[in-house]
């Protein structure tokens, strides 16, 4: 149904580009610039940015959001620096991710990030033991993270933590 | 001289002391004082962005307004948190709408950014606030023999519209810095590209691959030692090598050195205090180096 696909793919590039992030996807003209700057896409024939952002033009949400391939990048930003279409190439993923979050779909250790985020404050914890240790080394003691704050701003945002699911890492 | 808000954020404190006393030690030793707030929380890195992107840069914004009610600028140790937090201080500073949004949501914990302050990356406050030339006075062991291989790590330099810290394709800052200690910088080839830190947990191979070149690389072009500017690309490095010899069956015993710890090093602390246990590939060859 020609109609309806017309119809998906308009919405997805829209999805994309009314979200933070997402903004300058369109501008996008497929030239590889991004793709020949990346240090992953060299490594790993599952990612290729050129690849994500052809894919979210054309309104295959589904491969995208759901797929492995937006969750490898490292956010090293060099393909943004080079792109002559000023696309914010690694923004755009921010948005991607976002969109699959709320889908249900991430690499399990996410979960893990947000559990430490809203229950410490902090995404690595930090063991008594090592908090002790400070003295010994001549370090002045940690300061009370502001995580009231943190929580409050979490939910004013919209924040949900991405569940674990069984079939993933 | 100046003070500043020092920024920890999450992996300094909890895994990296080395980093953390060799950072305070030669602000002491360079006259300027580090005030530690209450209050500061996790930076929001990419991690947290990949959740919640508007999430992340209040979060951000509310850290910075804590040292803005203090009157101080910040400085960040973590290439992490610079990132994050410079970001958002550009972003805010520079977008009006942004910028009323943001507070919206921070009117709810009673805070508002106002833009009145900058955040630095410690090699800034380094190089631009303190100056080569004071650093270079403060040398009383010149690193004369070391071949140093610099690795700037991903958010030091990019995204270099937000962050503007040096050209993000050829950058000097950390080069230079370097020189004034006496060291030679070695060129290598993928000098600026990603450690693979944020792969790990994911694609636990690729960031090892992106790791190991790293290493080939810099033992190809002589580098005594490898100095980070980020704590993840410590850790990448450093511990990346255990899991190198693992995997691949080769030893580069190649040591990373915070920049901190070679300036602390050559500003003359006793490498006795800086902690340097905590490397897993041990930095002995180059104290002798120095000595």
């Amino acid at each position: 149904m020609p109609h309806h696909i017309e119809k998906t793919a308009k919405s997805f590039s829209e999805e994309v580009t009314c979200r933070h992030g997402g903004e300058t996807l369109t501008a996008c003209y497929q030239c590889g610039t991004c793709a020949s700057s990346c240090p992953v896409a060299r490594l790993d024939a599952r990612f290729n940015p050129r690849e994500i952002i052809k894919l979210s033009l054309l309104g295959e949400r589904e491969e995208v959001v759901s797929g492995d391939a937006i969750w490898l990048c490292t956010s090293c930003f060099n393909c943004q620096e080079r792109c002559p279409q000023n696309v914010e190439i690694a923004d755009v993923f921010y948005a991607l991710r976002n969109i699959a979050i709320e889908d249900g779909h991430s690499p399990n250790i996410y979960s893990d990030f947000a559990s430490a985020l809203t229950a410490e404050g902090r995404i690595v914890q930090i063991s008594k033991f090592v908090e002790k240790k400070r003295e010994e080394y001549g370090l002045p003691p940690l300061k009370p993270v502001g995580l009231d704050s943190l929580n409050k701003i979490l939910s004013a945002t919209g924040f949900t933590k991405p569940e674990k699911t069984e079939e993933k890492r | 001289m100046k003070s500043y808000a020092i920024f920890l954020g999450c992996t300094i404190p909890a895994r990296q002391p080395n980093y953390e006393i060799s950072a305070r030690k030669v602000l002491e030793k360079l006259g300027v004082t580090l005030v530690d707030l209450d209050n500061f929380t996790c930076c929001c890195p990419p991690p947290i962005q990949s959740i919640n992107l508007e999430s992340s840069q209040a979060i951000a914004a509310y850290n910075i307004c804590l040292a803005e009610e203090a009157g101080l600028d910040i400085v960040a140790l973590c290439n992490g948190c610079f990132e994050s937090l410079a970001m958002v201080n550009t972003a805010l500073k520079n977008d009006k709408e942004l910028k009323a949004h943001i507070n919206e949501v921070l009117a709810k914990v009673g805070k508002e950014f106002k833009g009145s302050i900058n955040v630095k990356h410690f090699l800034q406050v380094l190089v631009d606030d303190i100056g080569l030339e004071k650093i270079k006075e403060n040398v009383v062991k010149p690193l004369s023999s070391l071949k140093v291989a610099p690795f700037y790590g991903c958010h030091s330099l990019r995204p270099s519209k937000l962050l503007q810290l040096d050209d993000p394709e050829r950058p000097q800052i950390f080069e230079n810095l370097l020189e004034a200690l006496d060291a030679e910088p070695v060129e290598y080839r993928n000098k600026l590209k990603c450690c693979g830190g944020l792969l790990k947990g994911i694609s636990d191979d690729t960031a090892l691959e992106l790791a190991r070149e790293k290493l080939v690389n810099t033992t190809k072009a002589g580098a005594d030692c490898i100095s980070t500017l980020c704590p993840f690309c410590f850790v990448a490095l450093d511990i990346g090598q255990l899991q190198v010899k693992t995997k691949f069956n080769e030893i580069y015993d190649v040591p990373i050195l915070h920049y901190s710890e070679l300036i602390a090093l050559a500003l003359g602390v006793n490498p006795d205090e800086l902690a340097l246990k905590s490397h897993k590939i041990k930095a002995d060859k180059i104290i002798e180096k120095i000595a």
